[in-house]
């Protein structure tokens, strides 16, 4: 079973923060690979704020390639960083050409258009490249959005860490995802590597969603732009969260309700019962079968943690004010946090959303049985 | 036979026949009950003569002589128009077991001599035919690996499904905030009773199977529905406050619905589900086929017509101009007839063109759902040839939908309900199991139902199968009260009750180790798998040995 690790900092912190953490948990990971999504990003990359940043692994050819075509799309490069490693790769982990972290700003005709418009643009952008970089061999695309880096590799991640120096100040940033990967069912594969991304959503699960070929089924039928892929079953965990919040127009507090509805009986006791009760009808498909503990980031820097129905697998959160993390284990948390009130780490249980906002003041639980915030 | 006896082209020996009678002389007490028992008067009393040789004692003078001697028995009829069925009651009515039968192990020339009067066969049951491809498909993706096992006996289960329209979640959301119109959607157990109707079975088994429903509802809160099928419903249901666990069959001949109009305005609950019948696996093409036997004073009142003639479903009304209109039009006047309360929704016998007809109801936004019926559904009467060599299997048929749906992303949306063969070599839950990660959303059985329940006796193996006769001998079947009566209605419900909570421990059993719990694995394909290429192929699914 994957660890997981993230936090919520009003200040920045390094990843290696969170691969500390994830250290901490190493019996819980193979060093099949590990994954970083980072947020809120603090240095040179803070300038560039509104811009995207595309993250993904090239080769030379690829990186030519890619220059070709994001020029030939409009893109100009701002600003870049590339992660280059001084020694040899860590056991297990392949020679890599580049790390890259490119900030790009979009041709000038994009300022006219909508947000969801320029939104999907961008995602078909990551995805072309994706595409091209799977043709060839050549390129590898984590995500393309503003004040989002990514970062995934095959090897330990203490190793990884160390070898590609993520200690270092350009990358610090607010928000740390971060999943040490214990490879299970599939080959390993970079793009199965958590945590997932889709325009500012982005989570990661330790677990086995046993409804994944329905529920995949189903989202890649949807006509929706970025639902694709599916190297890993957790990937729909993300998709389901997209659809949720940017389909359907939800918050967070649905994504519960959605992936894990109330029984009958816990329904007709609801307040909002006619709501979920149509919303249980009409996403049933989407519900998630099998244990699995969800931590991820919304678009407004959100951090959350939810449990399977039936909550079997570990999770737990806890920090004080100001830096808060969600942790596989708890040992995880005081690799980090070690100065918390531990009387008030909280394990959330099967009902409820645990919630912490992007001004790390407190946590939030959100339980299933109580009544939804209005809908927008 | 005398060696100048008149031997016709459809003179047949007991050899000849594919059920063998045994009696055995020395055990038999002549109580007569075979006899009256046999629901094809296969047997009759028999004289038998027999010569004798008297040998005198030892040391007397007189010669032995042979003399005759009379004695009483059982015959069997070997006349093509009487041949036995192999039924087995007279077994189960013989105080001595003397007499059985035994099945032929040649083969069955009666077959040849079936169609006295130049009317092919008619029978009740399945197609002679024991093979099932989803008797082959196992369960492959058992989680051993990160999971820990979920336990059938103790954790929480959610295994109901959904019959009815479901919108897709943005229009959900959109008709709930906008206090717009919802098609209505049910949430029932996922094993339905399918349409036996009131006509073909029994009031006895009718009442038993009620029962059943009912009591699985209201004291084990198991939602199970049960279908009437075509020819109407008895007026006292119809009122009842049970309506509700009844799903209405009207066919395209609207019989019985004259029953069902005049109960509306006096109906105290809505029923389940309205179901539009168009076809049937075991005679696709054919209507039902009610045969005159069958037709009592009840019945003939229930349907409006003259007691005692043959019933055959009418067709189509001359007003409906093609298939996609008729559908579209009843489904449109019984939606209109309860409000837009009940869902309603059409049933076809699986075919090469149900993708049609699915593509169709899905642009139908009154259209509750599509019940496919497969080759190997059971009938209470139909012709030989159409239950043998008519039909398109049901694995296929549904997996071919469900991801046309998916194509379509309407997955679920459009419940596929599967019939036909559920069980057949008794795997009720595995072939279930099988049919709905194939992509059923609930699955319907009839012929299972009626040999689990109430004991009927038709196999695979054309044993018994003469439901269109009325003459049924375990009361099933029959609207005759003297074979009838034979059934315990309480038994029976019993016995559905039974059957309905073996079957969810078994279902229970199959889906926790692959992991699923909370919702139906409808569609969660990458559970199974086959050893046979071309099926696996054909089903997407996973080829396993
Ligand atoms: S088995 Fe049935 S049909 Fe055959 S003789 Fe016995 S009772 Fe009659
Ligand atoms: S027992 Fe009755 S219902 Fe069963 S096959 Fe025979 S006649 Fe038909």
């Amino acid at each position: 079973m994957c660890r997981l690790f993230s936090l919520t900092s009003t200040e920045p912190m390094s990843p290696m923060k969170a691969i500390e953490a994830l250290d901490m948990m190493k019996e819980g990971h193979d060093g099949s690979g590990i994954g970083l999504f980072l947020s809120d990003l603090d240095g040179p990359f803070s300038k560039f704020k509104d811009l995207p940043i595309l993250s993904g692994i090239f080769t030379r050819d690829g990186l030519r390639r890619l220059e070709e075509f994001m020029s030939g799309q409009g893109f100009i490069p701002k600003h870049m960083l590339t992660l280059d490693a001084k020694n040899d790769p860590p056991p297990g982990t392949p020679r890599r050409e580049t790390y890259l972290v490119q900030v790009y700003e979009p041709p000038a005709s994009w300022q006219y258009l909508d947000q969801s418009v320029q939104e999907k643009k961008l995602t078909g952008i990551r995805l072309k490249l994706r595409h091209m970089g799977e043709a060839e061999g050549d390129m590898v695309v984590f995500s393309f959005w503003p004040d989002v880096i990514m970062i995934k590799e095959v090897g330990d991640p203490m190793e990884i860490g160390t070898y590609l120096g993520l200690d270092r100040e350009e990358i610090y940033a607010r928000r740390i995802l971060a999943q040490g990967r214990q490879n299970t069912n599939y080959g390993i594969n970079l793009y199965a590597c958590h945590p997932f991304f889709i325009q500012g959503v982005s989570t990661m699960t330790n677990g086995e969603n046993t409804a994944f070929v329905p529920i995949k089924e189903y989202l890649s039928s949807q006509g929706v732009v970025g639902y694709e892929g599916y190297q890993s079953d957790s990937e729909v965990f993300t998709h389901i969260l997209h659809f949720t919040l940017k389909e359907l127009g939800l918050g967070i507090e649905a994504y519960k309700h959605v992936i894990t509805p109330l029984q009958e009986s816990d329904l007709a006791a609801h307040p909002d019962r006619d709501f979920l009760h149509k919303l249980r009808q009409s996403c049933r498909r989407l519900i998630i079968d099998g244990p699995n503990c969800v931590i991820g980031c919304l678009p407004d820097k959100t951090m959350f943690m939810v449990q399977d129905r039936k909550k079997l697998r570990p999770g737990i959160v806890g920090g004080r004010s100001g830096l808060f993390a969600f942790s596989s284990e708890a040992c995880g948390l005081d690799a980090v946090v070690p100065d918390r009130d531990k009387t008030k780490d909280f394990q959330p249980m099967h009902l409820d959303t645990v919630i912490v906002s992007p001004d790390c003041k407190e946590v939030r639980t959100c339980r299933q049985t109580q009544p939804l915030p209005l809908q927008h | 036979m005398q060696a100048n006896a008149a031997v016709t082209p459809s003179t047949l020996s007991v050899q000849d026949l594919p059920w063998q009678i045994h009696w055995d002389r020395y055990t038999c007490t002549l109580c007569g009950r075979c006899t009256s028992v046999c629901p094809v008067n296969a047997i009759e009393l028999g004289v038998f003569r027999k010569r004798e040789i008297a040998t005198p004692p030892f040391g007397l003078q007189e010669k032995p002589s042979s003399g005759f001697n009379i004695y009483y028995g059982i015959r069997q009829r070997t006349d093509p128009g009487y041949a036995c069925i192999g039924c087995s009651m007279c077994n189960m009515v013989c105080p001595n077991n003397a007499i059985r039968t035994v099945k032929s192990e040649t083969a069955d020339l009666l077959r040849f001599h079936r169609d006295r009067g130049g009317q092919p066969r008619t029978r009740g049951g399945r197609r002679n035919n024991q093979q099932s491809v989803l008797d082959q498909i196992k369960f492959i993706r058992i989680s051993m690996l990160t999971d820990p096992a979920l336990d059938a006996g103790r954790h929480e289960f959610e295994l109901k499904t959904l019959i009815g329209r479901i919108l897709s979640p943005a229009k959900a959301i959109k008709a709930q905030q906008e206090k717009g119109w919802m098609p209505p959607v049910r949430e029932v157990y996922p094993l339905l009773i399918g349409g036996m109707s009131f006509g073909a079975l029994s009031p006895n088994m009718w009442e038993g199977l009620q029962m059943g429903v009912a009591y699985l509802n209201e004291e084990l809160k198991m939602p199970v529905r049960m279908c009437t099928g075509e020819g109407g419903c008895p007026p006292r249901l119809l009122r009842s406050r049970f309506l509700k666990y009844v799903i209405l069959q009207i066919a395209s001949g609207y019989f019985g619905w004259d029953e069902i109009v005049h109960a509306i305005p006096e109906m105290k609950e809505d029923p389940c589900a309205v179901e539009i019948k168009y076809g049937q696996g075991a005679k696709p093409g054919d209507g039902g086929l009610l045969q005159w036997h069958k037709v009592n004073q009840l019945i003939a009142a229930i349907r409006g017509v003259p007691p005692g003639v043959s019933l055959p479903s009418p067709p189509t009304h001359q007003t409906k101009y093609s298939i996609e209109e008729a559908v579209a039009k009843m489904i449109q006047s019984m939606s209109m007839a309860w409000g837009f309360r009940v869902p309603v929704y059409p049933k076809i016998s699986a075919t090469s063109t149900s993708l049609a007809v699915l593509n169709n109801l899905t642009r139908n936004p009154y259209a509750a759902g599509l019940a496919i019926d497969g080759e190997d559904g059971g009938t209470g009467a139909a012709y030989n040839v159409s239950m043998n060599h008519m039909g398109h299997p049901i694995a296929s048929n549904v997996r071919d939908c469900y991801l046309n749906l998916v194509k379509l992303g309407m997955q679920n949306e459009l419940p596929i309900i599967a019939g036909g063969g559920t069980g057949k070599n008794g795997n009720l839950a595995a072939n279930a199991a099988a049919l709905i990660m194939l992509g059923a959303s609930a699955v319907q059985i009839g012929k299972y139902i009626m040999q689990a329940a109430a004991g009927c006796l038709g196999t695979e193996g054309d044993r018994c199968n003469i439901c269109n006769i009325g003459r049924c001998p375990k009361g099933i079947t029959s609207q005759d009260p003297r074979l009838y009566r034979r059934l315990d209605p309480e038994k029976v419900a019993e016995r559905v009750v039974d059957v309905y909570v073996s079957f969810d421990i078994e279902l229970k059993k199959i889906v926790a180790p692959l992991g699923r719990s909370t919702s139906l694995p409808i569609g969660m394909s990458d559970a199974l798998g086959i050893a046979d290429r071309a099926a696996a192929d054909r089903l997407q699914i996973k080829y396993v040995v």
